[in-house]
């Protein structure tokens, strides 16, 4: 399948939390490595990350809208969450 | 054949084995195997698949009763519980995964065991875990725990079957090599349970469940090998679970067994689709033909090797009957999993796998499993050490000896360990954590299973006979404590490198101790596992057999629980304690209070065992006992404690020698129950020929004895702080 | 009264639930399958609890996007009364039932225990056969339950007394220390405006049975029953 198609779009999703909203991983992260002497981490938020592969779309603007839907839709939680979309072939 | 990739001694030693075991495999194909049948000799003749080293001796444990409805040999056991019910049971280890990606191994473990007994047409109930981790100190330690617990709650938890209780134990003989034991108890009804022999050639091979990737490619033969300090390189190998998947296979599964479609079935365990098929095909004396192409595979280019290796998680292998592919092809669907005919058998005794139109694979199954190798390997009996004169041991206050043993490393409290499981989902945890057995109501009645796991790896190191014997006493003891009948026991037994004839001789005396408790008790071996080679450079874990035992209570309203009830009550010690003196020989009181791990175990009386356990049982169905807790780790004190902590409600202790081992030692046998009627337990006991004596009474917010006294806010503190202080420490 | 229980890839209370309403209702509950498109009349229809999706993505949110809830959303909007218990008010968050989410427990661990939690409020089906000030003895069972919402919801949800359960101490105080994974204001429940949908992370049903050691959650179904008739 995926040779036969000769452009592959593919989505990168980035979804962080709001500033403001706890996080608790980050914090625990930031809290484990001060502990293992990284003295200079001033603070770690934790997000997430997403790859859509679009074989049928070659429009990478339509792409991008198409993800962000997506993000709305599902991916995200936009009562905490924040989301950024990269298009790449 | 497919072109043949070279057979060098490099690919036989990698592939586990040995000169002897090669010439066999020459032998019995009467040509060279080309390297995917070679893969599927090491996989069916390793320690994990084939038992080779333990087999003689577990020919000789008793396995059959008139209860008994499956012995060893399937899935899991089976027994009648009555009312046309079953209880379908078996503990497996997952020991070396865990130790090299805690939270995935463990989480698989559960995942391996739970379709092991879904499989038979089992509800999973309840599921159990016994740990062993090294020395708290250890560097590894803490890390291992948090990973192991966190996987065993992710995967139990998703699946929505309740952990209801194990124990966790800490030594330094266990610092390279930590044991996960994982237990799960299902329930079916006795006319719907399936098993895994083949029948009917022409018949469908279906496999159902996640995809298959490159997971664990190995793991059987990882599970048969020691350890050194390159193994920490081979966790690419270790598999991923996916509880969400489970939960789905399991409905799935259920939802297909109200269905008449399915002639055997079988989980894909250690080496997947190889031991499901050759299994399979073996049992029923069938043969097998598999087009490797159907197979659903997760990557693409893999190849038949892999196929046939991998041990992707959550798959399972279905022998439908002529033509019901389409009735169990919409359940599958139904459930989103994959579903794929993947062959048929035959009667050609053969196993033969197809790849791109060639045969890749032409094995013949009777001839390759009657030549499993057996080994009757040397072996010598442990040293016993002498007994320790009790007097001998060092005297410390008991306030203090107590205080330090309720908030010592292996009697601290485990709540830190089981609120992360979801122990009551299922809405029939009729008793939780922290007693004695766990207590698993069967659904929509009044009667219950009762369910514990049980060994003091340090009595078996002192005498693997004695040490066999406790394990399994003890376990009929905790579920005598809470009012059940003791039915049937799961063992897995986990020791050292068996080509070692002192390791070879702790697993040949653990299991004739094991034997000779399951016959004196009529309380038979019905599943199990062995995990061997539990060794990290030379040096062996404590020889840890351990026992899983269920029993059946037939009145839930008659359980008898550990926590005393009210105030006022007489407190009884019902059983014998070792003359004047107790017995403080392996002791934690020893271990954790003198510093010394020595002497003979205390031993088990088998008579007197049952004796004492009959009577203590007849009592709390009588409803004659408010309270009962068996006496274990730390002995008298530590129990008193025990239940004077889960009632919130103190004792006024009398009437004993104040005599370390009085107090402390772990002779066997023993109960302690509460009671408004002491006349009556005094009178049972003395008919049955069980000594008994009044040693207390319930009262206030202390423990109080010989002029001494310790609240118990104090030892809750001492018991409670440890675990999370533990691992709430800074690495 | 009819009820009726959504089942999603995941469930693992809803036959737990189900049970817990058939002691108090005396007749079996209605299970739906979430590709059922048919759902029928009834007078409570309950989210249930477990990991639905496998909690993949974020809790909840899979399930909240699937083609039954739409439906169930059109019937609360209509006064159908909906419980979400656990994974169950996870999901009616994200598909905005109500207001909020639902985050990871401040220590990241899952726990499962019996919490104590004070009923805030005895105005609604769910909670009319408690007294405001309660101390109910529930259980949980989550990794995600510390619930979050901006200063401004909290404070709408805080005037219009919309909190239906606070963690707190036996004596009913409302403590940090009673407070098991986090919550702002210690919130364990919440309605929405009508007090027609509750959402909460303890398990009511998991108590609601002598056997299983205590019986406050089920004075919940029986007021559903009696209010519903």
């Amino acid at each position: 399948m995926s040779e036969s198609s000769e452009k592959n779009v593919k989505a990168k999703v980035h979804i962080t939390l709001k500033n403001g909203v706890l996080d608790p991983q980050g914090k625990a992260v930031e809290h484990a490595l001060h502990g293992l002497g990284f003295g200079g981490v001033g603070g770690v938020r934790q997000g997430k990350y997403i790859e859509v592969d679009l074989p049928q779309q070659s429009d990478k603007a339509k792409a991008k809208s198409q993800v962000e839907d997506m993000c709305k839709a599902l991916l995200a939680n936009t009562v905490i969450e924040n989301y950024s979309v990269e298009v790449v072939d | 054949m497919n072109k043949v990739s070279a057979i060098t001694p490099e690919v036989i030693k990698t592939h586990g084995l040995s000169d002897d075991e090669y010439k066999r495999v020459l032998e019995v194909l009467g040509r060279e195997p080309n390297l995917v049948e070679l893969g599927i000799f090491s996989v069916m003749w390793s320690e994990h698949c084939s038992y080779k080293s333990s087999k003689k001796w577990l020919k000789t444990l008793p396995t059959t009763a008139p209860w008994v409805i499956c012995g060893p040999g399937e899935n899991a056991g089976v027994i009648d519980i009555g009312e046309g019910l079953a209880a379908i049971f078996k503990m497996e280890s997952h020991n070396h995964p865990s130790f090299i990606e805690p939270y995935q191994g463990a989480a698989t473990g559960v995942g391996g065991i739970l379709r092991d007994v879904f499989t038979m047409g089992a509800r999973p109930i309840a599921n159990m875990n016994a740990l062993r981790f090294g020395d708290p100190k250890h560097p590894k330690t803490r890390h291992l725990v948090a990973g192991v617990v966190a996987g065993i709650g992710g995967y139990g938890n998703c699946v929505g079957v309740p952990t209801v209780g194990g124990e966790v134990n800490f030594h330094a003989s266990y610092n390279g090599n930590i044991l996960v034991n994982a237990m799960t108890v299902g329930l079916a009804q006795q006319d719907k349970i399936f098993y895994s022999a083949a029948a009917g050639a022409g018949n469908p091979v279906v496999y159902v469940g996640s995809k298959t990737g490159r997971d664990g490619i190995h793991g059987a033969t990882m599970a048969s090998a020691e350890f050194d300090a390159n193994s920490e390189e081979k966790r690419p190998t270790v598999q991923v679970g996916d509880p969400f998947t489970e939960k789905l296979l399991i409905e799935a599964c259920m939802e297909l067994m109200q269905t008449d479609v399915i002639q055997s079935i079988q989980d894909m365990g250690a080496a997947g689709l190889t031991s499901s098929s050759f299994e399979m095909a073996s049992k029923g004396g069938m043969g097998v033909e598999l087009d490797m192409n159907a197979v659903p595979c997760r990557e693409e280019g893999m190849t038949p090797y892999e196929m046939m290796l991998s041990e992707s998680q959550e798959r399972m292998l279905i022998i439908l009957k002529p033509g019901k592919e389409d009735v169990a092809r919409k359940i599958f669907e139904k459930w989103e999993l994959d579903f794929a005919v993947i062959g048929h058998l035959t009667d050609t005794g053969r196993m033969v796998l197809k790849f791109n139109g060639e045969t890749v694979c032409d094995l013949p199954i009777d001839p390759l499993a009657q030549a499993s190798p057996e080994y009757d390997r040397p072996w010598v009996p442990t040293v016993k050490q002498a007994a320790l004169a009790s007097a001998s041991v060092k005297d410390v206050p008991w306030p203090e000896a107590l205080k330090t043993l309720m908030g010592c490393p292996d009697i601290a409290s485990r709540r830190w360990v089981w609120e992360q499981y979801d122990h009551m989902v299922m809405m029939d945890t009729a008793q939780r954590p922290g007693g004695d057995a766990a207590v698993v109501r069967i659904h929509r009645s009044n009667r219950a299973l009762a369910i514990t796991t049980d060994c003091t790896p340090r009595y078996v190191k002192a005498d693997p006979f004695e040490g066999g014997k406790q394990a399994v006493a003890e376990t009929w003891r905790n579920l005598t404590a809470v009012g059940a009948r003791p039915l049937a026991i799961t063992d897995n037994l986990n020791f050292g490198n068996p080509q070692k004839p002192e390791i070879m001789g702790q697993i040949v005396e653990a299991i004739k101790g094991i034997g000779e408790a399951c016959k004196a008790l009529d309380y038979p071996v019905i599943s199990g596992n062995v995990s061997l080679y539990n060794e990290t450079d030379g040096s062996p874990i404590l020889p840890t057999p351990a026992i899983g035992g269920v029993g059946i209570l037939d009145d839930l309203d008659t359980m008898a629980t550990v926590a005393f009830k009210a105030e006022g009550e007489t407190l009884l010690l019902i059983g014998q304690t070792n003359e004047k003196d107790g017995w403080l020989g392996q002791s934690l009181y020893l271990r954790e209070i003198a510093g010394q791990e020595k002497g003979a175990p205390p031993p088990v009386d088998l008579v007197h065992e049952r004796k004492s356990g009959d009577v203590v049982r007849s009592l709390i169905r009588g409803g004659k006992v408010t309270a009962c807790h068996d006496l274990a780790d730390g002995g008298l004190l530590v129990a008193v404690t025990e239940m004077a902590l889960a009632g919130n409600i103190g004792c006024r202790l009398e009437n004993l020698v104040a005599k370390p081992g009085v107090l402390f030692g772990e002779d066997q046998g023993r109960y302690l129950v509460t009671t408004k009627d002491a006349g009556t337990v005094e009178a049972a006991a003395k008919q049955a020929g069980v000594s008994v004596s009044r040693i207390g009474a319930t009262t206030g917010k202390a423990l109080s004895f010989a002029g001494q006294s310790v609240e118990l806010a104090e030892l809750r503190r001492m018991h409670e702080e440890w675990f999370p202080a533990y691992m709430a420490a800074p690495k | 009264m009819k009820a009726a229980v959504i089942v999603f890839p995941g469930s693992n209370c809803d036959r737990d639930i189900a049970l817990a309403l058939e002691q108090s209702i005396g007749k079996p509950t209605t299970m739906l399958w979430h590709q059922d498109t048919n759902v029928p009349d009834v007078d409570l229809i309950v989210v249930p609890g477990g990991f639905s999706y496998g909690d993949y993505l974020r809790c909840g949110a899979m399930a909240a996007h699937s083609p039954i809830m739409r439906e169930v959303k059109r019937r609360a909007d209509k006064g159908t009364r909906v419980l979400g218990i656990c994974n169950g008010f996870q999901i009616i968050t994200e598909a905005g039932l109500l207001p909020g989410v639902l985050m990871r427990n401040k220590d990241l661990k899952y726990v499962c225990k019996d919490v104590l939690v004070k009923v805030e409020d005895s105005q609604s089906a769910f909670t009319a056969k408690y007294k405001v000030g309660d101390v109910l003895r529930i259980p949980i069972g989550h990794a995600e339950g510390n619930y979050f919402a901006d200063e401004a919801t909290l404070k709408e949800l805080e005037d219009q007394g919309r909190v239906a359960f606070r963690y707190c101490t036996p004596t009913g105080e409302i403590t940090d220390a009673a407070n098991p994974n986090g919550s702002q204001h210690n919130i364990a429940g919440v309605f929405n405006k009508a007090r027609t949908v509750l959402g909460m992370m303890p398990h009511p049903e998991r108590l609601a049975d002598k056997h299983l050691g205590g019986t406050d959650g089920r004075a919940m179904f029986d007021a559903l029953v009696e209010t519903l008739a």
